[in-house]
């Protein structure tokens, strides 16, 4: 998969923020995953390691390092539930039981119909309005499990 | 609230994210007169220095003496850098993300100051991925600020230059580790290197660097508007100031809220957070966020700062406090936890990678009721070797001292899962002998 000329621009300046270009990696792959199909493929390590000038292996033992990139194809939607501390103490366990149940997923798998990954996650920082849960980027806090059915139920 | 308030008092305006209402409660000001009536570097860093103000991140070290590590840089022309971290992901951690979303003007003036008094080229704010509006709002702010002349080439019409550039890190705890989160910063995978050399002679890039917390360089405006004696009227001597406390867990108001430092955890627990939840009893609490270790109820009178939790076996880490009522499991907690750092250990120093699998693995049978008697011993065994300082960085550390304090803080609770054959078994006792649920 080509790089889309857009993005290319971005990067170039991107590029700019460092003395060394290697530093616009990290970004430049978020920026990947939000407009190429909210994964990053052996075809995208590819054309971002052209890019950058790296073998594509350097770029893959980056990407994987870090929880946030998907190197397997995810769902439309991301369902991120925090199981970490503060949100455990206060009930996390039954979001992601009634998560499991309303998307037939364990953590870590995509719904049967393909539209919503499950994940848990570490402490998202939303420790005083726990148990929380993350969908798509934004936040949702304070939760009970009822409250997992609407978010999920809205989602298109 | 009885004390005064600096931290989150301009957050009350709807539009307390934005240059106009920044500037509406003196945003800037004191940035403006530094650089116009000629304060020197020098003036700033020992103004910092007489404050006091030490690094709310985790460690607790003097920031004006950070600072003063930066080479002179007569001597040494390399460029300069600070990375601000904002990568928040200490457990029981929530409030640079609140900064960074209600008041993100304010982390941009520190940083201004701050590139004064270190004569930095440039800053970069290294953000964690999951922060995606507090991102967005100071990405916003920097836009503003240099539109009205405040960041980039000589500001304010000055000889004084300074980029701030945001930096999104992708969700990994051990970037919020200083020299992790540079290599991370670098585009590589964040392994922290080993010190020394210490940032300050070889940081980014190889460049002398430092790295501060997000609400250490936000304390900065105030100390240079107000002073030195201002500061130091707040929270004690050795730990002046206040913070941003987060407390969360079982208590009846979780929140974020603003305390001198010295404050006694029990006052910030029954006036602030109001007590324990659901009327229950205090079982065990975190002081410092996730990695300070668990103490018992009789530690809640110790104050909150860095001598006195040092004093009670502790640490005041991120001034995060997580409370447990009567009838949670400690043991769970920990697992919970040590879960969480296998999980995030780098992997780099094995008696890390494999230390904090095998002391998550050892609460995991605990837990669900294959632990053995000498598992207990095992427990502290193993943190013994992997702490203190026999790894590059403190995340083995981080596993080994919440160990260390079930063990020793805990340990009738250890036993009993071990007797009762885990959670259910000792759930099932509980309920014959008619306590709890």
């Amino acid at each position: 998969m080509a790089l889309t000329q857009e993005l290319i621009s971005e990067f170039d300046e991107l590029k700019t923020h460092y003395p060394e270009s290697q530093a616009a990696l990290i970004p430049a792959l978020h920026r990947c995953q939000e407009d190429l199909g909210g994964w990053l493929s052996p075809d995208i390590i590819e054309a971002v390691a052209a890019y950058f000038g790296m073998e594509p292996v350097e770029v893959f033992s980056v990407a994987s390092f870090y929880p946030m990139f998907f190197l397997k194809p995810v769902g439309k939607h991301i369902v991120s539930i925090c199981r970490n501390i503060s949100c455990d103490l206060r009930g996390s366990d039954e979001l992601v039981a009634r998560a499991c149940e309303l998307t037939g997923a364990k953590p870590g798998q995509n719904s049967a119909d393909g539209k919503i990954y499950l994940e848990t996650v570490e402490c998202q920082g939303g420790c005083a309005n726990a148990p929380m849960m993350v969908v798509d980027g934004t936040y949702h806090e304070d939760l009970v499990a009822d409250d997992v059915n609407k978010i999920l139920g809205g989602l298109a | 609230m009885s004390h005064e308030t600096y931290l989150l008092s301009r957050m009350d305006r709807e539009d307390s994210h934005t240059l106009k209402g920044y500037q509406a409660q003196g945003g800037y000001k004191v940035f403006e007169k530094v650089l116009k009536e000629g304060m020197t570097p020098l003036d700033v860093t020992e103004e910092v220095k007489a404050s006091g103000l030490r690094g709310r991140g985790g460690a607790g070290f003097p920031t004006g003496l950070k600072w003063s590590f930066m080479p002179d840089p007569e001597k040494d022309t390399r460029t300069r850098y600070m990375a601000v971290n904002a990568d928040e992901s200490e457990p029981g951690t929530c409030k640079d993300r609140v900064i960074m979303r209600e008041d993100p003007h304010g982390l941009v003036e520190g940083c201004l100051l701050a590139a004064h008094a270190m004569r930095l080229d440039a800053v970069y704010i290294y953000v964690r991925g999951e922060y995606r509006l507090p991102y967005d709002r100071v990405f916003a702010a920097i836009a503003e600020a240099r539109k009205a002349g405040l960041v980039g080439q000589n500001i304010l019409g000055s000889d004084f230059s300074c980029e701030i550039h945001m930096h999104k890190g992708a969700g990994a705890y051990i970037c919020g580790e200083e020299t992790g989160l540079m290599e991370s910063l670098e585009g590589k995978r964040g392994h922290p290197r080993p010190k020394p050399p210490f940032p300050a002679g070889f940081g980014l890039w190889g460049q002398p660097t430092t790295v501060n917390n997000v609400e250490t360089i936000f304390n900065v405006p105030f100390i240079l508007e107000r002073g030195a004696e201002w500061f130091r009227g707040m929270g004690n001597e050795k730990s002046p100031g206040n913070f941003l406390c987060g407390i969360s867990g079982h208590v009846e108001k979780p929140g974020v809220y603003e305390l001198p430092l010295g404050m006694p955890a029990r006052q910030v627990l029954e006036e602030y957070a109001g007590g324990v939840w659901k009327g229950r009893q205090l079982k065990a609490w975190i002081p410092g966020g996730s990695s300070t270790g668990f103490l018992k109820p009789d530690a809640i009178d110790t104050p909150m700062d860095h001598d006195s939790l040092k004093a009670a076996g502790s640490m005041f880490g991120t001034g995060a406090m997580i409370m447990l009522d009567d009838q949670a499991s400690v043991v769970k907690s920990a697992l919970v936890l040590m879960n969480f750092y296998d999980h995030e250990s780098c992997g780099q120093c094995s008696q890390c990678r494999e230390g904090t699998q095998w002391l998550s693995q050892i609460f995991q049978r605990l837990y669900d009721g294959g632990g053995r008697t000498e598992d207990i011993q095992l427990l502290t065994d193993l943190a013994n070797g992997m702490a203190p300082g026999k790894t590059i960085c403190a995340l083995s550390d981080a596993a080994a001292i919440p160990t260390h304090s079930v063990v020793r803080n805990f340990k009738e609770e250890l036993e009993l899962y071990v007797q009762h054959g885990g959670h259910q078994g000792v759930l099932a006792a509980r309920k014959l002998e008619g306590v709890g649920a």
